[in-house]
């Protein structure tokens, strides 16, 4: 096994100890993630925090797989240690997921009696849109298409 | 060093703009609350001229509580609610608007409104709030048991079975809840004093805040 996946691959555990601070492209892809979700982390707690938006419990479940990338990638950073991959990128697909179950409910193209609440706050509502067309889900979705693009792009370098 | 200047530099800059768009947030919603005091300062989205009171009208503080009969906040803020008042005689008066979130609560609401036309509206509300966990519990919501309950006001119950009934009284509910929308009520009990929101919650706030009303209008 070769790349990131594979358990102490000599290769990225060289390239930690080679050049501590060096703003290689892995490592600013990695800053982009993280600057990613914790803008997201930031931008769900205004929703709910500042705005007092009730979260739905789709939205509680994108929450469950966006907040802890926050953590998981700033470790990934210091030192810089490519193989956060490994534990960064399942999170953000079943994140992705979710996130787009929810966009398709809340367009209609999954009918709401198949969503998983019924009571409560309505994941079909559509309580705000951002920018003038964006719904919390597509921003949801966004966000953690673009971060598994990025994660799955330093998994793909590192197979080269 | 350059990274940690990076990361922390992003950090700060993401979490100074989340400080700044809260404030700004705030202040905007703060704004829009004033402006609909004051369009119409007497019949507004806070204060209707049906809903029940305690104080004299002409007090020129007024809190108005956006409530719940079924929430438990509501019933453990209930005393001391009373007591702001009476603690700024003549001065304070309490506005009691709804906002029936539980399951079950504007049932609830209707028959409160329905004991209100006995002349035993606070007597209710204050058995409502002593017998939630009858009937309010979160998972078995159950208003029907409040029949059980209120006989022992000496309250007509056929009397208050049919009036709840009223379209007046769900007039009021569908006006309250309108209201609460417009002011961006989300939350039991929600305060506003003379069209400020009490934020954050807490007695101590919601003393201070009527006190500096008062210091403010009279």
């Amino acid at each position: 096994m070769r790349g990131v996946l594979a358990p102490n691959s000599s290769r990225t555990m060289n390239q930690a100890r080679t050049a501590p601070d060096k703003l290689d492209t892995d490592w600013l892809l990695l800053l982009a993630a993280w600057l990613l979700v914790t803008s997201a982390t930031l931008g769900s707690l205004f929703f709910s925090v500042v705005m007092e938006l009730p979260p739905c419990s789709l939205c509680w479940h994108q929450r469950i797989f966006m907040f802890p990338l926050v953590l998981v990638l700033f470790m990934g950073l210091f030192p810089f240690d490519p193989k956060v991959v490994r534990y960064a990128l399942p999170l953000s697909v079943v994140g992705t997921v979710v996130a787009l179950y929810h966009m398709l409910l809340q367009v209609g193209v999954i009918p709401e009696s198949a969503a998983p609440c019924s009571q409560g706050v309505s994941c079909a509502d559509v309580d705000l849109l951002v920018f003038g067309f964006a719904s919390i889900p597509v921003l949801s979705l966004l966000a953690f298409g673009a971060v598994t693009a990025l994660l799955i792009t330093v998994l793909w370098r590192s197979f080269r | 060093m350059k990274k940690l200047v990076l990361v922390f530099g992003a950090a700060g800059i993401l979490v100074g703009a989340f400080i700044l768009a809260a404030f700004i947030y705030n202040n905007q919603r703060a704004e829009k609350l004033a402006s609909i005091e004051k369009a119409n300062p007497v019949e507004n989205a806070f204060v209707r001229g049906y809903a029940q009171r305690l104080g004299p009208r002409d007090a020129k503080v007024t809190l108005v509580e956006f409530l719940d009969p079924g929430c438990e906040t509501c019933a453990a803020m209930s005393p001391h609610v009373k007591a702001i008042v009476d603690a700024h005689p003549g001065r304070v008066q309490l506005v009691v608007r709804y906002i029936p979130l539980h399951q079950g609560a504007d049932t609830a609401v209707k028959m409160l409104e329905a004991a209100r036309k006995q002349g035993k509206y606070w007597e209710t509300l204050q058995l409502m709030f002593d017998t939630q966990s009858e009937w309010a519990s979160h998972h078995h919501p159950a208003p029907e048991k409040l029949v059980e309950f209120l006989p022992s006001l000496g309250l007509d119950m056929t009397r208050l079975e049919l009036e709840m009934q009223g379209v007046d009284i769900a007039n009021i509910l569908q006006q309250d809840i309108a209201d609460a929308k417009k002011l961006g009520v989300r939350k039991t009990p929600t305060f506003f004093v003379n069209g400020r929101l009490l934020r954050p919650f807490g007695l101590p706030q919601l003393q201070a805040l009527v006190a500096s009303q008062v210091a403010i209008n009279y």
